[in-house]
């Protein structure tokens, strides 16, 4: 699975870096490491517009999203 | 329904916390701020940056509440909600400059972009030169964003780092509070143009309690508009603009439409423009808006608060060397001109040279 490591890079640059990533690999899982709450909420809204399903889990040192595209 | 509800909740947030920060700025006026000067980033911690002495403009020096208030309820907020963690160290020394050059280019025009609204929901069309010049900015830091743009990680720090700067509003607020002779306050002038201190307070506090919870920003409204068509933030700035212009409109504020003639303002077209193009350019290299770097100074980030220090110095750099501008009729100065001109070359250099080696 493709991923991206946001972790330390503070609004907007995980949103560019997980907006590069899909738009690199449409239609694929993608996961994206984030160390904060407002890089979470912000790339959870931007996978979310995208058609993507977000699964957040707790990792060390922030969350790790599981963006799956949505079946159409 | 219930996905429509879920989709929905956080916008209509984002459209109540901009509801409520447009009337109170508004109010603010009625309460005694300037006219069209209810809530400003920029021009209110310049007055900061005068009552500690940092530049000697006689009528633009106050220890605003709002400003103390805006950080600590930051603070307050980051802390209840668990959020207040300390990050530091990505290129401290560049975002001091840009906050520099930010402050600069809000001064020439005379207001942040959250008083660019304010002006123009007061009847001050040189508020929509601002507007456009701010967009403009955006946009050219969004191409730099797309080409790989930024100023590195930030490090988890030892908390105390991120305790400094808002128990430096604490000192601050005392002083506030208990005038020692060394504080310079405004007898005349919009500096001297202020509610009582509890009410700045508390309005402080609110907005800042509000404004980290719902992140709002001022510049990353228009940037996810553009960049990501996303109108979450934007939702926001939308709603302020039309509670502060209807609130105006309310009181009777709105004075008369027009460029000319409009309090604290001057129209000087193309320096408006260019002078929050340059706010718009370094707010989007910095990740947010004055308010915003404010905003986060209060819940531990050091890099933000490296910001908001480079704004003091823009402050009393502005004044100082004669770079802000005044109200008409004397508008802008030469100085001013050229030091948009120079801040703009050096935020578009910083932003050529700073891009990350991507892998291939």
């Amino acid at each position: 699975m493709i991923e991206v490591d946001a972790r330390g890079f503070s609004c907007p640059i995980p949103v560019v870096k997980t907006k590069e990533a899909i738009d690199k690999n449409p239609k694929e899982p993608l996961a994206v490491l984030v160390d904060n709450e407002v890089s979470k909420e912000n790339v959870s809204r931007l996978a979310k517009n995208r058609g993507y399903s977000v699964e957040v889990e707790r990792a060390e040192d922030g969350f790790r999203l599981k963006l799956s595209p949505l079946a159409k | 329904m219930r996905r429509f509800v879920q989709s929905l909740t956080p916008h209509t947030w984002m459209v109540v916390a901009g509801l409520i920060f447009g009337v109170v700025a508004a109010l603010l006026v009625k309460w005694g701020n300037p006219a069209n000067m209810g809530y400003c980033a920029a021009c209110f911690l310049r007055d900061v940056t005068g009552a500690l002495g940092l530049h000697r403009a006689g009528a633009v020096q106050y220890l605003r509440p709002e400003i103390l208030g805006l950080i600590l309820g930051s603070f307050i907020a980051a802390i209840a909600f668990r959020e207040f963690r300390t990050r530091g160290g990505s290129a401290p020394l560049v975002r001091f400059l840009l906050g520099t050059l930010m402050m600069i280019g809000a001064l020439v025009f005379l207001g942040c972009p959250v008083r660019a609204l304010l002006r123009l929901a007061g009847g001050d069309l040189n508020g929509i030169t601002a507007l456009a010049g701010l967009i403009f900015g955006v946009f050219v830091g969004i191409l730099f964003l797309k080409r790989g743009f930024n100023l590195g990680r930030s490090a988890k720090m030892p908390s105390v780092a991120g305790w400094l700067f808002p128990a430096f509003m604490v000192i601050l607020l005392l002083f506030a509070i208990f005038t020692p002779y060394f504080i310079f306050s405004s007898t005349s002038g919009p500096g001297s143009l202020h509610p009582a201190l509890w009410i700045s307070l508390v309005v402080g506090l609110g907005v800042g309690i509000l404004a980290q919870r719902t992140r709002m920003c001022f510049a990353g409204g228009w940037r996810d508009l553009i960049l990501i068509k996303d109108i979450h933030l934007f939702s926001l700035i939308a709603a302020f603009f039309v509670a502060a212009m209807v609130t105006n409109f309310a009181l009777g504020q709105v004075g008369h439409w027009g460029f000319s003639g409009q309090p604290i303002s001057h129209e000087e077209h193309l320096w408006n423009f260019l002078g929050m193009a340059l706010v718009g350019l370094s707010a989007t290299l910095l990740g947010g808006c004055p308010l915003r770097q404010m905003v986060l100074s209060g819940q531990g980030d050091t890099d933000a608060v490296m910001t908001v220090l480079g704004m003091v110095a823009g402050a009393a750099v502005a004044h100082n060397f004669g770079l802000a501008s005044s109200p008409s009729p004397i508008g802008n100065t030469t100085f001013g001109a050229w030091a948009v001109g120079v801040g703009l070359a050096v935020a578009l250099l910083i932003g050529f040279l700073t891009r990350e080696r991507r892998q291939a």
